[in-house]
C-alpha cells in the first residue's frame, strides 16, 4: 500500500478484464484489460472515438459491458443500479463540472449525504466536516462559498473532495483540464499529485500528452477499442505515444496523411511572400483594400474579461493570433469582432465598413465567419442534422423564392465541406448531438466557413479535439484563408494553435501587451509575454520584435 | 429503452456488410461506407416517420372502443361533430406548438381565444344586447379579431423577449387580465345573434365536413410544411434547440421569437372565432374558465411537442388533438356521470402521456 514498488503486488483498486462493448454497428471496445493501483496515476490517451469515454462510462457503472468483468478491490463490482455503492469505491470527475452552483461548497461536498442531528441537517457539523476534508487533503477553498462563485478548477476540486469525503480512494478524471487555463491546470495538477501521493488511485483521461508525462506514472493508449500500449511513463517517448494513438496498421492512411498535410502547409505558406511584397508599408497601410479588419481603439466591458483601448489590423489572407489568458480579454476581443458581444467605444471595420456592435446577424452578412469558444452552447444545435447545422449560415443563398428550401438542397450544399473536413457521421441527416466531440467541432468550423467569409474569427478551435484531428483542423483553416484570401483572427490560449499564424498579438488584462511578427514564435517568449513578464525587445529572443519596427525590406 | 432497442435493430440490419464497425474509415473504404451510411440514414428516416405516427394505433384503439361503447359513435353525424369540436382546439394547439418549439410557453393563448371573439362580437352587437352599439361590419370585425390576437402576441413577445421576463409568469398574468377584460366589457353577459359571416367559419359545412375542420387541416398542413421546408421554420427549430447556437449562426433570434408569439396570438384568435361560430355565441366562459389551456398543453405534449423547445412536429400535434377529441366524445357518449367526467378525462390524459412515451421513445412527452 505504500510506494510504487509495492503496486504490482497490491490488489488493484479497479480491474477490468476482457471488457467489450458494442453500440449498434460500432464495436466501441474490443476486450480491454486494465488495472489501477493505489497511489499511482494512469494516463489514458487516445483519439476521439477511440473508446475512452465508453471505457470510463463502463468503469463508472453507467453502462453495462457486453462481455468481461469489472472488479473493484478484487471483488465483483456492485450492480449497475446501485449508484451509491459504486460511488463509494470509485468516482468520476467530468470535464463539465457536476456541482450544484447555487449550493455552498460544504453542501456540495456532502450532497445527499448531509450529516444529520435528530433527523435534521446538521449545518454546523457539515461545514466543520467539509473544512476537515479540505484541510486533510490540502485544498484551500472556503466551504461557505456558493459554488457559483468558484473558478472551474475549484469546482473540480470540490467534486474531488466530494468523492474523497464519501470514502472513495479511486478517481477517474475525464479530461478535467479541457476547460481550464494554464495556471488553473497547474493548480489542479498540484492537488492531483498530492491526492495520488496519499495513496489514491487515479485514472487520468486527456488529450494533452504533456499533461500525462507531467502527472502520470503509467500510460495506456487506446485505439479502435483496444489497448495498444501500456507502459510506465518513464519508459516511453511522446513520439511513441503519438504513433500508438494514430496507429501504423493502416498504411494507406498514414502514408498519405503526412504527405498531404505537408503539401497543404506548403501551399498555405506559399502565399506569404506574395502578400508581404504587396504591402511593404505595414504600419500605416495606405490603401484600405489592404486591410480586411481594423479594430480601432476598442474598449468593452465584459464578464468574460474587459478590453481597454485595443487596436489591431488583419490584412486579407493574413492569419493573426491573439493570445493571453482567455479571461484576460482574448475571448472578448474575438467575440466583439464577431458581433457576439457589444463594445462601448472605438470602432470595428470590416473592409472599411463599420460593424454594428453586438449584431452577430449583421456581422455574418458583412462576411465574418465565427467559430465560438463554447461549442456545446454556441457551436451547433444538437437536435438538428449535420447538413442543417453546416448550412445554417447560408440559408439565404440556398432558399428559393419566399424562403422555401428542402433538406436535400442543404445536404447537397453541406456534402463537399463534410467530406473535406472528414466529418464522420451516419449520414448528413444524423443529429450533431450524437457525434463525437471532434466531429461536432468540425461541424462548427464548417458552419463558419461555408459562407466564404472575408474574415474568420476563431476562439480555441482545437479545444477538446484529439491530436490528429487538431492538426487537420488547423491546416484546413490555414488552407482556406490562403485559398480565399480571408483574414483569420485566432483567439487562443493554446500555443500550438498559433503555429499557423503570421503574427501574434498578446493581450494581458485586456490591454495590448506586445506583438510577435515573425514565425516561428518562440514558445518560452510567448509564455512569458502572456504572463506579462516580457515586453518588446526586453530580451534577444527570436521572433520577439516591436510591432512597428524591423519589418524585413 | 424502446428507442435503443429499435435503433440497434435498425442498424444491425444495415451493418451486415459493414467492415467491422470502424468509426473513422480510411479513404479507400469511404465510398462503400458512405453507401452503407446512406442506407442507414434512410432507415433512420423511416423510423422517424413511424415515430411521427406514434399515436395512430392509440387512435384506432379508441375508435374500436367508441364503437362498442355507443352505437351512435360510428356515424357520420357524430364524426362531423367531433371534427367541428376539435378544429378550434387544433388551431390553438398549432399556435401553442409553435411557441413551445422556440422554447417558450404561452398560457395566455386561452385568454386570446376568449377575448378576441368577444371584442369582435361586442363591436357588432347592438347596445340592448350588451354590445357596444357600433354595429361594426362583420368582415371588419373579423379583422379586428385577428388584430387583437396579433396585438396580444406582440405585447407578450416584446415583454418576454426584449424585456427578458419569465414567459410562464408573464403569460399567466396576461391570461387572467384577458379573461377579466372578456367579462368586463360585457358585464359578464353572453352575446348572441351574431351576423352570419361571423358564424360562417364555425358553423358552415363544406360537403360532409365542417368548414372549420377543413381550415384547421389546412393550417396544420401549411404550418407543418412551413416548419419543414421554410427557412424561418427551420430557424424556429434552431432557436428552440439552442438559442446561443442559433444566435452565433447569425439567425435573428429575437425577431423570430417575437414573430412566433404574434403568430400564436393570431391562431388562438382564429380558434376562438371557430368556437364562437360553432356555438353561435360568445360567452364569458370561452377560454380561461373552460380550462382550455390545459387541453391545449395536453394535446401538444401527448403529440410529442417538447416543453423544452426544439422538438416536435405538426403530425404529432394533430394526432394529439384527434386523440383528445375522441376521448372527450367517447366519454360524452358513454353516459359517465357528469360528476366523474373530469376525473376520467384527466386519467385518460395521463394514460395517453405514458403511452406516447412508450411508443414514441425517450424524447417524447418529456
Amino acid at each position: 500500500m505504500t510506494g510504487p514498488p509495492a503496486a504490482s503486488t497490491a490488489v488493484p483498486v479497479v480491474e477490468a478484464a476482457g471488457i467489450r462493448k458494442r453500440f449498434g454497428s460500432t464495436q466501441a471496445l474490443r476486450g480491454i484489460d486494465l488495472a489501477l493501483q493505489p497511489g499511482r496515476c494512469l494516463g489514458l490517451v487516445g483519439r476521439n472515438g477511440a473508446g475512452k469515454s465508453t471505457l470510463v462510462s463502463i468503469l463508472s457503472g453507467i453502462y453495462p459491458a457486453d462481455a468481461g468483468e469489472v472488479r473493484l478491490y478484487g471483488a465483483p463490482a456492485p450492480p449497475l443500479g446501485d449508484v451509491d455503492a459504486w460511488r463509494k469505491q470509485l468516482a468520476t470527475v467530468y470535464q463539465h463540472s457536476m456541482v450544484v452552483p447555487t449550493l455552498t461548497v460544504a453542501e456540495n461536498v456532502f450532497l445527499a449525504h448531509q450529516p444529520r442531528r435528530g433527523g435534521l441537517v446538521d449545518w454546523r457539523g457539515m461545514r466543520e466536516q467539509a473544512r476537515q476534508v479540505m484541510l486533510e487533503w490540502g485544498f484551500s477553498i472556503d466551504v461557505r462559498l456558493p459554488c457559483a462563485s468558484l473558478t472551474v478548477e475549484q469546482r473540480q476540486i470540490v467534486e474531488i473532495a466530494r468523492a474523497l469525503a464519501a470514502g472513495t480512494r479511486c478517481l477517474l478524471l475525464d479530461e478535467p483540464t479541457a476547460a481550464l487555463e494554464r495556471d488553473a491546470v497547474q493548480r489542479l495538477f498540484a492537488r492531483v499529485k498530492q491526492v495520488v501521493a496519499s495513496g489514491v488511485a487515479v485514472m487520468y483521461i486527456s488529450h494533452h500528452l504533456e499533461e500525462v508525462f507531467e502527472i502520470c506514472q503509467d500510460v495506456a493508449v487506446i485505439r479502435d477499442g483496444e489497448l495498444v500500449l501500456t507502459a510506465p511513463t518513464a519508459e516511453v517517448s511522446k513520439e511513441q505515444l503519438v504513433t500508438a494513438m494514430v496507429g501504423a496498421a493502416v498504411p494507406a492512411a498514414t502514408d498519405s496523411q503526412p504527405a498531404r498535410t505537408t503539401s497543404r502547409l506548403a501551399r498555405a505558406t506559399d502565399s506569404r511572400p506574395a502578400r508581404a511584397a504587396g504591402d511593404a508599408g505595414v504600419g500605416q497601410a495606405p490603401a484600405d483594400a489592404a486591410r480586411c479588419l481594423v479594430v480601432d481603439h476598442v474598449s468593452a466591458e465584459s464578464a468574460r474579461g474587459s478590453l481597454h483601448d485595443i487596436s489591431l489590423e488583419v490584412r486579407p489572407g493574413e492569419r493573426v493570433g491573439v493570445t493571453g489568458l482567455l479571461s484576460g480579454g482574448v475571448a472578448t476581443l474575438a467575440r466583439v469582432v464577431a458581433g457576439a458581444e457589444p463594445y462601448e467605444s472605438g470602432q470595428v471595420l470590416l473592409d472599411s465598413q463599420p460593424l454594428a456592435p453586438g449584431r452577430r446577424d449583421l456581422a455574418l452578412l458583412a462576411g465574418v465567419g465565427y467559430i465560438p469558444e463554447d461549442r456545446q452552447a454556441e457551436g451547433y444545435v444538437p437536435l438538428l442534422s449535420v447538413a442543417e447545422n453546416t448550412t445554417m449560415t447560408v440559408v439565404d443563398w440556398l432558399a428559393r423564392k419566399l424562403g422555401w428550401l428542402s433538406p436535400r438542397t442543404r445536404a447537397a450544399a453541406a456534402m463537399p465541406l463534410a467530406r473535406r473536413l472528414s466529418i464522420v457521421s451516419a449520414g448528413l441527416a444524423q443529429p450533431v448531438g450524437e457525434l463525437s466531440g471532434g466531429n461536432q467541432q468540425k461541424v462548427t468550423v464548417a458552419r463558419a466557413i461555408i459562407r466564404r467569409p472575408r474574415l474568420i474569427v476563431a476562439i480555441t478551435p482545437t479545444r477538446g479535439v484529439d491530436v490528429a484531428s487538431k492538426s487537420l483542423l488547423l491546416q484546413e483553416i490555414a488552407e482556406i484563408t490562403a485559398e480565399s484570401g480571408a483574414g483569420l483572427l485566432l483567439a487562443t490560449d493554446e500555443l500550438s494553435d498559433l503555429e499557423i499564424c503570421d503574427r501574434v498579438v498578446v493581450l494581458v488584462r485586456g490591454e495590448r501587451f506586445t506583438e510577435f511578427t515573425e514565425p516561428p514564435f518562440d514558445r518560452e517568449a510567448l509564455i512569458s509575454a502572456t504572463e506579462g513578464l516580457l515586453r518588446n525587445g526586453a530580451t534577444g529572443n527570436r521572433g520577439l520584435t516591436s510591432p512597428e519596427g524591423q519589418e524585413p525590406a | 429503452m424502446t428507442e435503443i432497442g429499435r435503433r440497434n435493430a435498425a442498424s444491425d440490419q444495415a451493418t451486415a456488410a459493414e467492415p467491422a464497425g470502424q468509426q473513422e474509415p480510411p479513404e479507400r473504404g469511404r465510398a462503400a461506407v458512405e453507401a452503407i451510411m446512406q442506407g442507414r440514414s434512410r432507415q433512420a428516416a423511416a423510423i422517424s416517420v413511424l415515430r411521427q405516427a406514434a399515436l395512430v394505433p392509440v387512435i384506432i384503439l379508441l375508435v374500436v372502443v367508441g364503437t362498442f361503447v355507443n352505437s351512435a359513435f360510428l356515424t357520420s353525424s357524430n364524426f362531423s361533430g367531433i371534427a367541428a369540436q376539435i378544429s378550434a382546439l387544433g388551431v390553438i394547439v398549432v399556435g401553442e406548438s409553435l411557441i413551445l418549439l422556440i422554447g417558450g410557453m404561452d398560457l395566455s393563448l386561452a385568454g386570446t381565444y376568449g377575448l378576441a371573439p368577444m371584442v369582435a362580437a361586442w363591436l357588432m352587437v347592438p347596445a340592448v344586447e350588451f354590445g357596444s352599439g357600433t354595429m361594426l361590419n362583420p368582415y371588419l370585425a373579423i379583422c379586428v379579431l385577428l388584430a387583437v390576437g396579433a396585438a396580444i402576441g406582440m405585447v407578450n413577445g416584446l415583454f418576454i423577449v426584449r424585456g427578458r421576463l419569465n414567459g410562464f409568469i408573464w403569460t399567466l398574468g396576461m391570461l387572467i387580465v384577458l379573461a377579466g377584460l372578456q367579462l368586463g366589457i360585457v358585464q359578464g353577459n353572453t352575446l348572441f345573434n351574431l351576423p352570419a359571416p361571423f358564424n360562417y367559419l364555425g358553423s358552415a359545412n363544406f360537403g360532409p365536413l365542417p368548414v372549420s375542420f377543413v381550415v384547421a387541416a389546412l393550417i396544420f398542413a401549411g404550418v407543418g410544411l412551413f416548419l419543414r421546408y421554410h427557412r424561418t421554420g427551420r430557424a424556429i427549430y434552431a432557436v428552440g434547440g439552442s438559442l446561443p447556437a442559433a444566435r452565433a449562426a447569425g439567425i435573428k433570434v429575437d425577431r423570430i421569437r417575437i414573430g412566433v408569439y404574434v403568430a400564436g396570438g393570431v391562431l388562438a384568435a382564429i380558434g376562438g372565432l371557430m368556437e364562437a361560430g360553432r356555438v353561435s355565441a360568445v360567452t364569458g366562459q370561452q377560454g380561461y374558465q373552460e380550462g382550455t389551456i390545459f387541453t391545449v398543453f395536453a394535446a401538444a405534449v401527448i403529440g410529442g411537442v417538447s416543453l423544452k423547445g426544439g422538438r416536435g412536429n405538426m403530425v404529432g400535434a394533430a394526432s394529439g388533438v384527434v386523440l383528445l377529441g375522441l376521448v372527450q366524445n367517447i366519454l360524452d357518449l358513454s353516459q359517465v356521470s357528469n360528476y366523474w367526467i373530469e376525473a376520467v378525462t384527466g386519467g385518460v390524459i395521463l394514460v395517453a402521456l405514458v403511452l406516447a412515451r412508450i411508443i414514441g421513445g425517450e424524447a417524447t412527452a418529456e
